[in-house]
């Protein structure tokens, strides 16, 4: 039996959950789907000890702010799911859970989408099964020795499940600098492979880099402000990380804990893992940009009168480096029992027929709007606003679309 | 404030044309780079760069270009040219210079004056098989560079670290590349 409803959304995260009380707002009917239960991907695929690295006051979403002792703190994996399955009651959200989508196809009559549980026909779908569906492991992987163990942050929990003895981080984003820290604490002496990266202080000048990066408009920069769109989606996850202590966490701070780092992962060799010998360039890029950022904070803070109201202008050791890095690991000297890649993820698009994919499998869309009649996106880097991954960001994506959506309803209507 | 139009001798426009353009036509971004070598005598030798292939058809430099490789004196050897490895740095040296006027003029930054001096320490024992362990190539390579253009020291340095990025000599010395040699 195929049920209809005007518009159908896929996932029931954050951003789904957004988009579902903004099509309410609108008195659009809708279902939003959901292969497991509410919060999916926040339960089953981040590791333990996963804190946001945005903090409590900017975890809204339309309708409902998260209450909390302290706005300044960061949520822990346990609270996010909470927060959000506390939002998908309090919006009344109609979610199908353990409902996986099999396909999205075009029809004459809309979008016919086949599930583990049934079919549905809409007129309009929104896509927000997330951006991190699958991780990117780079083909160079198949040739690491089968003794060597492999993980990605998929599957990650917690140092206990990793073999004693050295690990092998690959990626030195927000993922790899948190896991680095965690692991080489654990007593298994990580060595980082550090490709671009975007560096920043936690606090500056007393106040958190976020809070300066929102008041300051940054975050709300949209799509069709910045040259290089493109780009712009592919600038890396901060090194930023949640703690009570407000920590800052770099490649300097790693080092200091006896964190080897190495260039980024060029190739494999044999036994040999190669690295690039061009770890001081990328470190100078990212701290060039860090120091970027604090002059455009310090200009804001001027044209604002906030000098006397804040810390004095500070800036931060450069990355410090060996003076000649290592360009090879031998995997087979059991230095390294594992290797862990934290190079980033991507969408899972399998299930959707239509032809929306450009040649390198990305989606087509403007902003969200979709290459296909009411069809629309969310929660990739950069979608609408600088702000669109974070969890605040959904919001003014989801009102932005559900109005183009309702357009979109009445005109073909 | 210099209401001077910029001018490093770069056509950047025409290179984001290009970029655009290739976006959506990648088979025409299919390059190939030739160079000949002919011996002389001892080590001795003379390249020739004159043909590559691109955009989709060969092409043809506007001349041909020769370059003479020997080794030094202190080698037993008759300095006929500059040794091999020099001309890697001479290449390196060259592309990055390149990238910095391409990206400062992009940046709308005026340069005066760049001047880049390269040093690539190395061991002989490698090249003269004395010790296995120690490498045949370079054991790292420094680069200095000296700039006058109109920009603070921080956007220089931004200028020379974003041409790193883009150059492909310095992507040649830095990461692995596949070399195969066949005799016919």
């Amino acid at each position: 039996m195929t049920v209809r409803t005007s518009a159908v959304v896929l996932g029931a995260g954050h951003a789904g959950l957004a988009m579902s009380r903004c099509l309410t707002e609108r008195s659009i009917d809708h279902v939003v789907l959901e292969r497991g239960e509410v919060a999916n991907s926040w339960k089953t695929e981040r590791w333990d000890s996963l804190r946001l690295l945005t903090p409590n006051w900017q975890s809204r979403l339309p309708g409902c702010a998260y209450e909390c002792d302290d706005p300044d703190d960061f949520m822990t994996m346990l609270e996010v799911i909470g927060f959000m399955e506390h939002y998908a009651q309090v919006i009344s959200a109609p979610v199908e859970t353990h409902t996986t989508v099999t396909s999205v196809r075009r029809n004459d009559d809309g979008y016919r989408i086949e599930s583990t549980r049934g079919s549905w026909q809409c007129r309009a779908v929104v896509l927000a099964a997330g951006a991190c569906n699958i991780p990117n492991v780079p083909r160079v992987a198949e040739a690491l020795p089968l003794f060597v163990e492999t993980l990605t942050p998929m599957r990650y929990r917690n140092p206990t499940q990793l073999p004693e003895g050295g690990v092998l981080l690959v990626g030195a984003s927000s993922t790899g600098l948190q896991l680095a820290h965690e692991i080489h604490s654990s007593g298994r002496p990580v060595t980082l492979a550090v490709g671009e990266h975007v560096r920043m202080p936690r606090v500056y000048r007393g106040k958190d880099i976020l809070w300066w990066m929102d008041a300051a408009g940054l975050l709300d920069v949209t799509w069709d402000e910045v040259d290089d769109i493109r780009r712009a989606r592919n600038v890396p996850s901060p090194q930023l990380i949640g703690s009570d202590e407000r920590a800052t966490l770099d490649l300097n701070g790693l080092s200091k804990m006896g964190v080897k780092l190495v260039g980024r992962f060029a190739g494999v060799n044999g036994h040999k893992a190669q690295f690039s010998g061009s770890l001081s360039n990328v470190c100078a890029l990212a701290d060039l940009k860090m120091n970027r950022l604090l002059n455009t904070v310090d200009e804001w803070a001027l044209e604002h009168d906030l000098d006397d109201a804040v810390g004095p202008v500070e800036r931060f050791e450069l990355t410090r480096l060996p003076a000649s890095p290592p360009l090879s690991i031998d995997l087979g000297s059991g230095e390294i029992r594992t290797v862990i890649w934290a190079t980033g993820f991507h969408p899972d698009y399998s299930w959707l027929d239509v032809p929306v994919l450009d040649r390198k499998g990305r989606i087509r869309h403007e902003a969200g709007v979709v290459d296909s009649p009411g069809m629309y996106l969310m929660g990739l880097n950069f979608l609408r606003r600088r702000k669109s991954s974070f969890i605040h960001g959904a919001g003014d994506d989801a009102r932005d679309l559900s109005d183009h959506l309702l357009g979109y309803l009445d005109a073909t209507g | 404030m210099n209401d001077k139009k910029v001018d490093n001798g770069v056509n950047v426009e025409a290179l984001l044309g290009a970029r655009e353009a290739l976006r959506d036509a990648p088979e025409g971004a299919q390059f190939a780079w030739r160079a000949t070598c002919k011996w002389i005598s001892g080590t001795h030798s003379r390249s020739t760069v004159n043909g590559f292939f691109g955009l989709g058809k060969e092409q043809k430099h506007r001349t041909e270009f020769t370059f003479e490789a020997d080794h030094p004196e202190i080698f037993a050897s008759e300095d006929n040219g500059a040794t091999p490895v020099e001309l890697v740095l001479a290449g390196l040296a060259s592309c990055l210079t390149a990238g910095i006027a391409s990206v400062a003029q992009n940046r709308d930054i005026q340069l005066r004056a760049v001047t880049a001096t390269l040093e690539g320490g190395m061991d002989i024992q490698g090249i003269l098989g004395i010790d296995k362990d120690v490498r045949t190539g370079f054991d790292g390579i420094k680069v200095t560079y000296d700039i006058d253009a109109d920009a603070s020291k921080d956007d220089i340095k931004a200028l020379v670290a974003q041409s790193q990025k883009r150059s492909a000599v310095f992507d040649i010395v830095t990461n692995p590349t596949n070399v195969t040699v066949e005799v016919v």
